[in-house]
């Protein structure tokens, strides 16, 4: 009775509050990452020379150093050069930059693998270049980087949990507290444990659903 | 800014000697992921439909858990219910090798399923029990298919290692907080530290490119053409 009591004073506000910073951080970060992710592989694959440099340079550093790393550059290096930023700020910038270097692969794949019939059809039309892309191109590529973005988001949601560790107290941080209040490590982890895991398990539920949705019929992706 | 050089310089060899650490984490890591991946990824493919959907569980389990609250549960959790005292180091070996034993035998499975079924079927045929079949005909096919995704295993796990930082795991990114706040140079450490982390992984995958060249087997693929 006493356990119920507790789990339902102590245990149940601090997890949802955490689980809001949780969706908080997670959202944004997944748009802006795809946001972000889209323009890189644009630019890698139709840019000018030295953009693309500048996007494979991009690209190899936030895919080569660790996402902990990243945060603590952000919130705990920044300052250094007289910049500061909120936890919450710098785990959303830290978020949506890695994520953003790991879609912009998957673009490239998904632009690349589109046939060269379709750029020479719509320049034939008279598209220009911008226009070619953004409105023939990226929707037929776009379509085959979900798989590999709908992954990359979810692993951003597992990677949330790394805010925790610039002090922005999320899902895990909030469990951490609890348990050290409590001493209760491994039940709080296994709740916490299977927070993620619905999260994980819906988004990808979802992801899948959008998927089929957005599937055009006779542009499926195996056709010759 | 010579001072944030100084600080550098008089941290490297602190900080090498954390790579070195990094580096035992991550190949025991690997290691054990490797061992538990392989049975997984065979009894998933060959085994019987209860164990294949026990194993399916598990691999969602692990793969849908972050590492951090993993290293929690084991370390605050587990390890004091039930009366084990593990090193914070040890405990890193073994929640990273789960976590990767469930994603290597995805990797494996995907190999193994790409092989031709006749494989398979040829070494029953020629009087071979499943499991000589598996380790003889299958595997060594399979293992030399999974390299690629193996060296992104790889560089997955080594930047995954910073997370043990949580534990007190004296591995890079421990170390480079240390000195960082003791020398008020965050800013130059933490980059230093993501360089080395820049360089491992480059190293790294280009040994394992080098390794899946070594071993292929020249003329031959599973394809048959």
């Amino acid at each position: 009775m006493e356990e119920w009591l507790y789990i339902q004073t102590e245990v149940y506000p601090a997890l949802m509050k955490g689980f809001w910073v949780s969706l908080q951080l997670i959202l944004p970060s997944s748009i802006l990452g795809l946001f972000i992710g889209i323009m890189i592989g644009v630019l890698r694959v139709y840019g000018s020379r030295p953009a693309m440099a500048a996007a494979n340079t991009y690209v190899a550093l936030f895919r080569g150093v660790p996402l902990v790393v990243q945060l603590f550059i952000w919130y705990f290096g920044l300052p250094y050069i007289k910049i500061y930023l909120s936890p919450f700020i710098a785990a959303v910038l830290g978020f949506s930059l890695c994520s953003g270097a790991y879609h912009s692969e998957y673009v490239r794949g998904a632009l690349l693998s589109i046939r060269r019939g379709q750029m020479l059809a719509a320049q034939s039309l008279g598209f220009t270049k911008v226009q070619m892309i953004f409105s023939i191109i990226l929707p037929q590529a776009i379509r085959r980087a979900l798989p590999g973005c709908g992954n990359e988001i979810i692993y951003l949601i597992k990677y949330s949990s790394l805010a925790y560790m610039i002090t922005c107290i999320e899902l895990t941080g909030q469990g951490k507290i609890l348990a050290s209040n409590s001493f209760k490590y491994t039940e709080i982890f296994l709740i916490i444990g299977a927070c993620y895991l619905a999260m994980t398990s819906v988004a990808s539920l979802v992801l899948n659903r959008v998927e089929d949705r957005l599937r055009l019929p006779g542009f499926e992706h195996h056709r010759i | 800014m010579p001072e944030s050089v100084i600080a550098i310089g008089d941290a490297l060899p602190y900080l090498l000697e954390g790579s070195l650490v990094t580096l035992i984490v991550v190949v025991g890591a690997m290691v054990l992921g490797l061992v538990l991946g392989v049975p997984l990824a065979a009894a998933q493919v060959y085994g019987p439909p209860v164990l294949r959907r026990l194993i399916g569980l598990y691999v969602w389990f692990f793969r849908g858990i972050p590492l951090l609250v993993f290293l929690f549960l084991f370390y605050f959790g587990l390890c004091t219910a039930l009366d084990v005292n593990l090193s914070a180091f040890t405990v890193a070996i073994i929640v990273l090798g789960l976590i990767s034993s469930a994603y290597q035998s995805q990797i494996f499975r995907g190999a193994i399923l790409s092989l031709p079924e006749g494989q398979f079927k040829a070494a029953r045929a020629l009087g071979m029990s499943d499991l000589k079949a598996i380790c003889f005909i299958v595997l060594p096919q399979a293992l030399r298919l999974s390299i690629p995704g193996w060296s992104n295993e790889y560089s997955i796990i080594l930047k995954d290692s910073a997370v043990t930082y949580a534990l007190g795991v004296a591995e890079i990114m421990a170390r480079a907080h240390f000195v960082a706040t003791r020398t008020y140079q965050q800013l130059p450490l933490y980059l230093a530290a993501g360089v080395i982390f820049l360089i491992l992984t480059y190293a790294g995958t280009k040994g394992l490119r080098l390794l899946e060249e070594k071993v292929r087997i020249p003329g031959y693929s599973p394809q048959g053409f």
